[in-house]
């Protein structure tokens, strides 16, 4: 069974169809990548999977549960977290703490424990940091857990975003533009995280990029997206060797 | 982790030594019976300043209505010790006083907080505004007794509450609420100074206070992490205004005569704490709680410079202001601190 199943996807704004019969099959395990050129609706596509638009029409399943129309906090709850294409930390918390934030859901203790520091609070305190600071190892940020996350450098920032997404344990990663703003280097490190994280935790990704390097690079399969629908999908390789897809980025 | 332990240690700490040596100021009748009575006002304020710095600088969400909070908090329990006074122990009844007082205020704190912290901007800060002008114009018009045969509650006058002779007025209209027992002290108003800290403080460095700010740092990204936005928000808000309320509490024990008056309960109010919170740093509490105490008596401690006390508390509020939240003087004050602990470990070495 895949993992995430979308079918006749729409959404309209005003009398713009954003996104107009999109449909995505991912099995497990897959690295997906979405591309097309500014405004065809990518970053739309997020949005609808993760509740923050409601679809006008169409069905999303994940893990053969149906899950259209659910807000934003259920479908984390659900199974997807995302990062942003403008990076949105929690600036003014501590490193670990922004992986904490992700980490809330699967630590639990009541509000009068949170006041009075009492009953559960230590213990559960103490193996959230200790998850945390696993986490953080394997995006190599262990040094800077105490930094503000507002003082990192950008490439690290980018990191703490995948790592805290991945802190909520979801099912399938969302990553929007995740090297948007990268230098080569930092592009070639992010590249090694990604793969980093589908061997170490057996991570289903869909990732929105436009760096054409990164996508043939990692990337199993395609789908391209231009004024809202689909115009190919399949492997990367003879996604990007479509005419179509070649008149659609660079012109005739 | 061990940081934050130990910044809210040392913020106890202050408190207590401050109260310490206020003590024995006052035992060894080095302090006019002015400045007596300018200490649990002084410590009130501080503890409503802690609670809208938790509404202000932790949740994000701008209160301009703290003190009808405070109001709530002041009139429910004097109206509990009223009721009650004589027919139990002083002790127990100001404990029952100030928990009713504290949970009149959440109430009061909750049914704002469902209509209007599901929305997101700057509703909050007008409905609270408009709510402080309405629970003061409200009280000012109720008449409220209690005799043999129940309670008894007018808008018109006291002789329309029919009272038996055995009854009692509560609520005398815009005369207020008179004869409430004076139980708060300097001693009372510091411990539940202190209990406001312990759980503000607590709750920042807790799951519940994370998810808080994680709301006033990134609404968006703490919906995409799973967080339930309307559910910390409304936690935070209810907390603010509880203890807003157990300020109120030390206030209506303290006054002979409590009047809902714009006075002690109006918009300048809520604009004064506000003050306090902005100039002690937002999302500082210790500093919330010292810039109250330093900011409530500089004018009455100035009383005797006359024609140059504002002058001087408006010079007082723009130095804060430049010492709190300029960076160039932010980063040396840092160091400063930096190096005075490091020469203080060397010396302890």
């Amino acid at each position: 069974m895949a993992l995430l199943e979308v079918t006749n996807l729409s959404i309209t704004f005003g009398g713009l169809r954003a996104v107009d019969n999109f449909n995505l099959t991912m099995e497990k395990g897959e690295l997906y990548g979405l591309i097309g050129p500014n405004g065809a609706g990518k970053t739309t596509v997020f949005n609808l999977l993760t509740g923050v638009y409601k679809a006008d029409e169409g069905l999303i399943k994940l893990d053969g549960l149906d899950i259209t129309g659910h807000r934003t906090a259920e479908i984390d709850r659900d199974g997807i977290a995302r990062t942003f294409q403008n990076i949105r930390l929690f600036k003014d918390l501590p490193v670990i703490d922004n992986v904490k934030v992700g980490l809330h859901n699967q630590f639990n203790y009541s509000t009068a424990e949170s006041m009075l520091h009492c009953g559960r609070y230590h213990k559960v305190e103490k193996e959230m940091d200790e998850e945390a600071m696993k986490l953080l190892g394997v995006f190599d940020l262990d040094k800077e857990r105490d930094y503000l996350s507002a003082n990192l450098p950008y490439g690290k920032q980018r990191k703490l975003e995948i790592a805290r997404a991945m802190a909520t344990k979801p099912k399938l990663l969302l990553l929007d533009e995740p090297a948007a703003g990268m230098n080569p280097n930092e592009t070639a490190e992010l590249m090694e995280t990604i793969q980093l994280i589908r061997d170490k935790f057996d991570m289903t990704i869909l990732l929105i990029e436009h760096d054409m390097k990164l996508v043939s690079g990692i990337c199993e399969k395609l789908t391209v997206l231009n004024f809202g629908r689909i115009l190919a999908h399949g492997d990367t390789k003879d996604v990007l060797a479509n005419p179509e897809v070649i008149k659609a980025y660079i012109g005739e | 982790m061990r940081k934050t332990q130990k910044k809210t240690l040392i913020t106890y700490a202050i408190v207590i030594i401050a109260y310490i040596i206020l003590e024995i100021f006052m035992k060894a009748g080095l302090m006019s019976s002015h400045l007596k009575g300018l200490l649990v006002p002084m410590v009130y304020y501080a503890i409503a300043a802690v609670a809208l710095n938790l509404c202000v600088g932790i949740l994000g969400e701008l209160s301009l209505g703290h003190a009808g909070f405070m109001c709530v908090g002041a009139f429910s329990s004097a109206i509990v010790s009223q009721l009650l006074s004589g027919a139990i122990p002083d002790a127990l009844r100001f404990i029952l006083a100030l928990i009713i007082g504290v949970v009149i205020s959440a109430l009061f704190g909750m049914l704002i907080g469902i209509p209007v912290l599901r929305l997101n901007g700057d509703y909050l800060a007008i409905v609270t505004l408009a709510f402080g002008e309405i629970i003061k114009n409200i009280l000012n018009s109720i008449y409220l007794g209690v005799d043999s045969a129940g309670v008894h509650l007018s808008l018109k006058s006291q002789m329309a509450l029919g009272l038996a002779d055995d009854g009692k007025v509560l609520i005398n209209g815009a005369m207020g609420i008179t004869g409430t027992p004076q139980d708060s002290n300097f001693t009372i108003a510091i411990v539940v100074l202190l209990i406001s800290l312990f759980i503000v403080q607590n709750m920042i460095d807790s799951r519940d206070g994370r998810a808080i700010m994680s709301i006033r740092d990134n609404r968006i990204a703490s919906e995409s992490v799973g967080i339930n936005i309307t559910k910390y928000k409304m936690t935070g808000f209810v907390v603010s205004a509880a203890i807003a309320g157990a300020a109120g509490v030390l206030f209506s024990h303290n006054i002979a005569t409590m009047q809902a008056t714009s006075q002690y309960f109006g918009y300048n109010v809520s604009i004064m704490i506000l003050v306090y919170v902005v100039l002690g740093g937002i999302g500082n509490i210790r500093g919330s709680v010292i810039a109250a105490c330093i900011l409530y008596l500089l004018p009455e401690l100035l009383r005797g410079l006359n024609k140059y006390r504002m002058l001087i508390y408006s010079i007082v509020l723009i130095v804060m202001m430049i010492i709190n939240w300029s960076p160039a003087l932010r980063d040396k004050r840092d160091k400063l601190r930096k190096k005075l602990m490091k020469g203080a470990g060397h010396g302890a070495a």
